[in-house]
């Protein structure tokens, strides 16, 4: 049995969260699928699976974030599905191990005894796989409860579903006052606090049970998760409740007392009613703007701290290039033209052949050099930040498939849709500001990789040939590099080659 | 096409090249790629996109033409034959 866990997608990256699951237990997947959307800092990415299989359990549901290498689902080698096969939600009752009687049982060990705590389903622990049913875990997910505070009653100290159940109970999220606890600003470890066992059925006030994202987005809006009404396990509140609640409008901070009067505060005479429903899509997409600053001033502050930048320009003469790329675009229909853009990508992809020492990872002290080249391609989004997703083996492309795949890259990066492995293997990146008007660059490396190339403005500018100044099309091409990894003269000898590979565009 | 069809396609086009520009934000005098932050892939996007909705292959140097919002509606009324107005 695999473990799908949740992908590094970016060395900035620490945790993310399921938007989306795209296939269901009993699913068969193949390596490369996409099988779930996951939101990032910096985007929705869509995540690919690295084995064949079939989907044994989705762990972690929707809308949970969760730190990096945590288990999301299970997937089995084979064909063969113990519990919950068919793509059906999992007959849960079926699955659970009857509680014994109580009186058979050993004492229940205390919270926190080793073996017992298994660690939580959500927040990893891959001890939990082997002690707790996946019913129960699931279970456990969508309560809210964290199994490593809850002492089990069933064999072998195992936690049950009334165990986790009675712990919901106890553990009520909070009914009164101020809607949930502000949220942590990180990964969100389960509340450790240890909840006393209570075989019997507890007889508090059973207010709605929430999932901790939902009351995180709760707490975030303003809403009270428990005037929501839940369609989660149990009458939960999950996540899509408190969106849903947002979206319908009823979103005005509500008193649980007062289910009446529907987001109007009588008083505020001129007030305008709170900007009630800031509709989710846009109050989503300026946190993610500001996510997606905070990621990348992050990076780029490890960037700068941690690697030893050296720069070098040089100026390319792209006269041939711009007539050869007239000459190929006049013949060709609009929908198989190249940019300028596209042989410079190829011209840096392919001048690594070249030079190695820029191509590749630098990370706990050592280089590795990638045997691939993955080109980052830098994409400014236009609601503010930028991402460099990967062009995969770019070096062995064609210009037309580079083109293709460049197209697409801006396509998707702009509408928000990645894919994971896009995001994570970058081995080289290319900036192309040239479109902007900007002469030059002068980059910075994303960690871990060791070299940045930028591309200024492609214009005229006066060069001299044969003994006089003349007009030329022509840019400006920078290098970024990593000194711990290689010298000035490699990284001239590395610009020297794309000026090279550029006087023959028809050869690249 | 008349100058309406025009805008409107121009209007959806962009939205898919684009989904945070707006057509209103340009002013007459302003060029797309300027006011609505448009790089190369982008121009070549919303020419293959205006030549997929009107089967019209816009050679590149006619781009020039294409630079304003008036200047592709008219471009456009004029390529597909529709009334030479506005």
């Amino acid at each position: 049995m695999g473990a799908f866990t949740m992908p590094s997608l970016g060395a900035d990256m620490d945790a993310g969260t399921v938007t989306r699951w795209l296939v269901a237990p009993g699913d068969a997947v193949h390596r490369g699928d996409v099988v779930a959307v996951v939101d990032t800092e910096k985007s929705e990415i869509e995540v690919e699976v690295f084995e064949d299989g079939v989907v044994e359990e989705l762990v972690v549901p929707e809308g949970v974030e969760v730190p990096v290498g945590t288990v999301l689902a299970t997937i089995a080698a084979g064909r063969r599905d113990e519990s919950g096969g068919g793509g059906t939600p999992a007959p849960e009752t079926a699955a659970v191990p009857a509680p014994p009687p109580p009186t058979s049982a050993p004492p229940p060990p205390g919270p926190g005894v080793p073996g017992v705590t298994a660690g939580a389903a959500i927040g990893a622990g891959e001890g939990a796989d082997r002690v707790h049913s996946p019913v129960v875990r699931r279970l456990a997910a969508d309560l809210g409860v964290d199994l490593g505070s809850v002492a089990g009653t069933g064999p072998g100290g195992t936690v049950t579903r009334s165990d986790v159940e009675a712990a919901a109970r106890l553990a009520p999220p909070a009914t009164s006052a101020p809607p949930a606890p502000p949220a942590p600003a990180s990964p969100p470890v389960p509340a450790r606090a240890p909840v006393p066992v209570a075989p019997a059925p507890h007889a508090g006030p059973a207010r709605a049970r929430s999932s901790p994202y939902a009351r995180r987005l709760a707490a975030g809006a303003g809403v009270h998760v428990g005037a929501l009404v839940g369609s989660g396990p149990g009458g939960a509140v999950v996540a899509e409740d408190v969106i849903a609640a947002l979206a319908s409008g009823g979103a005005a901070p509500q008193a649980p007392a007062s289910p009446a009067g529907p987001a109007a505060p009588p008083a505020g005479p001129a007030a305008p009613v709170a900007p009630a429903a800031p509709s989710t899509e846009s109050t989503s997409r300026e946190d993610r703007a500001a996510r997606l600053r905070r990621a990348i001033g992050n990076l780029m502050s490890r960037s700068k701290r941690e690697i030893p930048h050296y720069y070098l320009a040089t100026t390319v003469d792209l006269s041939s290039a711009r007539t050869w790329l007239d000459e190929v675009n006049a013949s060709r229909p609009v929908t198989d033209r190249l940019v300028m853009g596209t042989l410079l990508l190829a011209a840096a992809a392919r001048a690594v052949a070249a030079v190695p020492e820029v191509n590749g990872s630098y990370q706990d002290g050592v280089f590795t050099p990638s045997p691939s080249v993955h080109l980052g391609v830098a994409i400014s989004l236009r609601t503010g930040g930028v991402l460099a997703p990967a062009i995969h083996d770019a070096d062995t492309k064609s210009v037309d498939e580079l083109m293709a795949a460049l197209s697409d890259l801006v396509k998707r990066a702009r509408g928000g849709v990645l894919r994971g492995t896009e995001l994570a293997d970058a081995t080289l990146t290319v900036t192309n500001l040239g479109d902007l008007g900007v002469d030059e660059v002068q980059g910075v490396i994303f960690p871990p990789q060791v070299a940045l190339v930028g591309y200024g403005r492609v214009s005229e500018r006066p060069m001299v040939a044969g003994g006089q100044v003349v007009a030329r099309t022509a840019v400006t091409v920078t290098l970024a590099a990593d000194h711990r990894v290689s010298d000035g003269h490699r990284g001239g000898r590395y610009l020297a080659e794309i000026d090279r590979l550029l006087q023959r565009p028809e050869d690249l | 096409m008349n100058a309406d069809d025009a805008r409107t396609l121009l209007r959806t086009t962009l939205h898919q090249i684009a989904p945070e520009a707006d057509l209103d934000d340009v002013g007459p005098d302003e060029t797309l790629q300027e006011a609505l932050d448009l790089d190369s892939i982008d121009v070549l996007n919303l020419v293959v996109g205006l030549h997929d909705a009107t089967g019209v292959d816009i050679p590149e140097r006619d781009y020039p033409q294409l630079t304003t919002v008036e200047g592709c509606v008219a471009y456009l009324v004029a390529a597909t034959g529709g009334p030479a107005t506005s």
